[in-house]
């Protein structure tokens, strides 16, 4: 099947379908002129997450206080906008409730047109992006100038924001100085970085100086005082307030709390989720208007404190704009919850590549942009690039509101995938292959992964003909055309006996139940059943070799793959299936180990949200993964002995017994990807495990023509950290493997292959 | 306050790159002198800041032009202004504005010289919101939390002045009480 592989990377994706071109070739684009620099900038703002979060006592209690205040928040909603009413207007301010867009640019059009406002500076706010306030303030002659530095190059460049709080990580240095000579001709262009930000402080300053009106956002609103919290680091938001009279603030309604309190969790979160800053340099809590003296400095004899009353005018703009209705969608309501901090963005293996050009809707951008832009915008513009999320799930963790980013990204795909069912499409004997719950017309290679299970199985009947004939050159051209499966990645190749066939040829377990310290079911996962099926006999050999008795009894799917391509109640039923399976099995006080860490983390997270909570509950504490399981064992006083430690002595052999592991994203996110460490470690391997999110294949992603290469972009760093390593590799899930395969040109193993005895 | 606070905001502070000097309020002139650059603007202690500094022996240096025109603001290279609170925690101040100006004073200049009273020091940002909340509520304030100078990445490096203070001084006025108090001494701040 390689050659195959080999001929189709010779020849290119042959992708009929003009859209599925289109996009590949803009992500392509991005790769090559935007890639690199985001990906050093995201890199660096995740890793400094980590360690900013890693330093602060008590994380994990702050985010849940952080997500409780959202969530009271979110509840009390409209009472808190009356609220915030009353308090800005005993302080003197105006508070104006915008429907949508053109209601808020409407009114914030009057206040500059009654102030005789030439020109507006304006701090940086996604909100104001998300209204285009700019074009419409032009359309009256109001010169905007964005006084963020990196939105002001944007400015200057006419480009979108790539990134929600570094808008300009996509341009280098390089780009920036080239920018400013071409714009200004200065007679000594700016080079440095220090350089080029002197040069735009001195020219935003004046600017600064003579402008009319201030418009900012804001990044939380009190409505108990009014005041309101901007978080920013270069000081554009106090100038942009202090030097001008008339303040403008713009806000989702979605960003009020109750009380001035309630500010501390997300101050000591915000910075550190987005860009690894413990605290960013400015936090400003302004209950408008402000204090301060408005410095003339048209006339500057005049003393800055002139004894009067500053003359300040202030209005709050708050914008609903789909957001109160989001709070009566249970899936879109979470995303209420969203402080903008990037984290999601920035852990984000794909984006790490391809960054918000690629990940972006009209406004907003990286995971969570599916959520806003569903609400906001519609599912249309959400459906652009949806797509990009693999459900890795390795932004979940990093939430600071723990939104499930993933779930947001399904639910919506499910949405995208009904309202564009079209009948016409029915294929009848596709329909025969695929019985999935879905309503006809969903694009065919949707389809064809979601029902992963059914093929499998089906392939494994006919293997080795359904081998051939897959990976033979006509089935690929015709598979990549229709079903968009690009033919440079290798098929899983089936397997003639399954998992349990296997088991049941060899008389079911080999230590019998009273002389058992445990009774465990391994899950026979469509992968491990069909495909690899080594790794499940490992197990077996593995959990005996403990003392454990083992069943393998024929169970159906997770529903992970439809879950996958947002076939939500084909997920569903999968999920109620399997637990039927399974239930008499956890009557018996059997556990269950699983091998696969897609599936694990789909009965600890998903299946919550599919079968009642008594259950979804019984089967997570019930289930582990398969290191999980043999560290567990050893922990309570099994014997190692019956485990390969690395063999001592001479040679290569010394090479089997260092480790290169990478741990599988979703085992990270339900927080099991350390056992495999642990138990080698304790056998007396030496491990080095891989510092990436995500290897970038994500199960089906890897194989769709219009993201192969973005996959393999995102797996570089996982190629660049075990690319020459002489260690022995191994990844417990399936598409690592896959994706490592096609990297590092030698098949992983599942970690517990390493340690189980030989066959 | 506590000994360990103080120690803990100046430690951060050195992490900022922010220079910190300490001593009583009687030398508060002496050590603003030697922070400031020239030409410098300031505000008024008690004016800027807290109430009690107006009382207290700290004064500013008669070289601080403390009624400053939007001129004499452009031209200079240092702003002195108080600070109400320090976070120790994060190593940062609580700079409120006020008629007099102490924002455009801590803003628009090149170096920015805090004073700040040890006895303001709290712990943590908990601490510095619960003094926060009942002032925004009955007095309507406007405070920003201060953390080093300013800074950007966006020109592909960290500056710093991105566009307000490049540089940042502390003056820290030692509590006259706890310098007589039981805790301070050698002994209690080697076993924090
Ligand atoms: S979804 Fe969570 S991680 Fe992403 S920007 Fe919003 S708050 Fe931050």
């Amino acid at each position: 099947m390689s050659s195959d592989a080999e001929r189709g990377a010779g020849e290119g994706p042959e992708a009929s379908d003009p859209d599925r071109e289109a996009k590949a070739e803009r992500i392509r684009e991005l790769l090559a002129t935007e890639g690199d620099a985001v990906a050093e900038n995201t890199r660096g703002f995740n890793a400094g997450r980590y360690e900013s979060t890693g330093r602060l006592d008590g994380y994990e209690a702050l985010k849940d206080e952080a997500r409780a205040i959202k969530e009271d928040a979110i509840e009390r909603l409209p009472d808190l906008i009356d609220e915030v009413r009353e308090t800005v207007e005993a302080n003197g301010g105006t508070v104006y409730l915008a429907d949508d867009a053109a209601d808020a640019n409407r009114y914030i059009r009057e206040i500059a047109a009654e102030r005789g406002a030439e020109r507006a500076v304006k701090s940086k706010s996604m909100t104001s992006e998300e209204i285009e306030v700019n074009d419409a303030l032009a359309a009256d002659d109001v010169d905007v100038v964005e006084t963020d530095l990196g939105e002001w190059v944007l400015q200057l460049a006419d480009e979108e924001p790539s990134h929600i709080v570094a808008p300009a990580i996509h341009k280098s240095r390089e780009a920036i100085a080239e920018l400013f000579a071409e714009r200004f001709d200065p007679d000594d262009p700016p080079e440095t970085a220090e350089e080029l930000t002197m040069f735009a402080r001195e020219r935003l300053g004046e600017l600064i100086e003579d402008a009319d009106l201030g418009m900012t956002g804001a990044n939380f609103i009190a409505a108990d005082s009014g005041t309101m919290l901007l978080v920013t680091s270069e000081g554009n938001a106090r100038k942009t307030v202090t030097a001008t009279d008339t303040h403008v603030a713009v806000a989702g309604v979605e960003k009020l709390v109750p009380t001035v309190e309630e500010f501390s969790p997300f101050v000591e979160l915000i910075g550190r989720s987005g860009t690894g800053q413990d605290v960013t340099s400015y936090i400003s809590t302004l209950t408008p208007p402000v204090d301060s003296p408005v410095p003339d400095f048209g006339s500057d004899q005049e003393p800055l404190a002139d004894g009067s009353d500053a003359d300040r005018d202030f209005h709050l703009v708050l914008i609903d704009n789909g957001r109160l209705a989001m709070r009566d969608d249970e899936t879109l309501k979470e995303t209420l919850y969203c402080i903008r901090c990037s984290a999601c963005s920035n852990a984000c293996g794909n984006f790490q590549s391809v960054g918000g050009h690629a990940f972006g809707g009209e406004t907003y951008s990286g995971g969570i942009a599916t959520g806003w832009e569903a609400g906001i915008e519609g599912l249309d513009v959400a459906a652009e690039f949806n797509d990009l999320c693999t459900g890795c799930s390795r932004c979940v963790p990093a939430c600071p509101v723990g939104i499930d980013i993933p779930w947001i990204n399904t639910a919506v795909r499910d949405r995208i995938n009904r309202g564009e069912a079209d009948p016409s499409q029915l294929d009848w004997a596709f329909e025969e292959l695929v019985p999935d719950e879905e309503p006809g017309g969903l694009d065919l290679g949707t389809r064809l992964v979601g029902n992963y299970a059914t093929l499998a199985e089906w392939g494994h009947k006919t293997a080795p003909v359904a081998n051939r004939l897959a990976n033979a050159g006509p089935v690929r051209a015709l598979a990549e055309r229709v079903a968009g499966i690009d033919r440079r990645r290798d098929l899983p190749e089936f397997a003639r006996e399954s998992l349990v066939e296997w088991f049941d040829a060899r008389g079911g377990p080999a230590v019998p139940a009273d002389e058992a310290t445990r009774e465990a079911v391994v899950y026979p996962d469509t992968a491990t059943n069909y495909v690899d099926v080594e790794r499940g006999k490992a197990t077996v050999r593995a959990l005996e070799a403990l003392g454990v008795h083992v069943r393998v009894p024929d169970l159906p799917g997770s529903g992970r793959p439809p879950l996958s391509q947002g076939m939500v109640a084909t997920a569903e039923a999968a999920a109620e299936d399997l637990y039927a399976g399974l239930a008499p099995h956890l009557d018996a006080g059997r556990d269950v180990v699983v091998i696969e860490p897609s599936d694990l983390a789909t009965f600890r997270r998903e299946y919550e949200r599919f079968l009642p909570s008594e259950s979804s509950e019984r089967l997570a504490d019930a289930s582990y993964d398969a290191m999980e399981y043999v560290f567990g064992l050893l922990e309570n006083g099994a014997d190692p002995a019956g485990l390969r430690a690395p063999s001592e002595g001479t040679g290569p052999v010394a090479s089997g017994k260092r480790i290169a592991y990478h741990p599988h994203c979703q085992a990270r996110t339900v927080e099991v990807g350390e056992y495999a460490t642990a138990t080698f470690e304790r056998l007396g391997y030496d491990v080095r495990v891989s510092d990436t999110e995500c290897c970038g294949m994500a199960g089906s992603f890897g194989y769709k023509t219009d993201y192969y290469e973005l996959s393999v972009d995102v797996g570089e760093p996982l190629r660049e950290q075990f690319g020459d390593t002489d260690r022995t590799v191994v990844a417990p899930g399936t598409s690592c493997t896959e994706q490592l395969d096609a990297l590092l040109d030698a098949a992983p193993r599942h970690p517990i292959e390493v340690i189980a005895p030989r066959g | 306050m506590s000994l360990a606070d103080a120690s803990t905001f100046t430690r951060r502070l050195d992490d900022l790159g922010v220079a910190v000097a300490t001593g009583p309020p009687e030398e508060c002139a002496t050590m603003v002198e030697a922070a400031a650059g020239e030409p410098v603007v300031g505000v008024p202690l008690g004016r800027s800041g807290p109430e009690g500094l107006a009382d207290s022996p700290a004064t500013l240096p008669d070289r601080v032009e403390t009624e400053p025109t939007t001129a004499d603001l452009r031209a200079a290279h240092t702003g002195v202004t108080a600070a109400s609170l320090g976070v120790a925690e994060y190593g940062s101040v609580a700079l409120e504005a006020d008629p007099a100006g102490t924002e455009p004073v801590s803003l628009f200049i090149d170096r920015h010289v805090v004073v700040l009273r040890e006895a303001d020091i709290v712990p943590d940002m908990p601490d510095a919101f619960d003094w926060l909340g009942p002032r925004a509520r009955d007095e309507s304030v406007d405070v920003v939390f201060a953390t080093g100078p300013s800074a950007t990445a966006d020109m592909g490096g960290l500056v710093h002045g991105a566009h307000g203070p490049k540089e940042v001084h502390v003056v820290l006025l030692r509590d006259d009480d706890a310098a007589d108090g039981p805790n301070d001494t050698p002994d209690a701040e080697a076993e924090r």
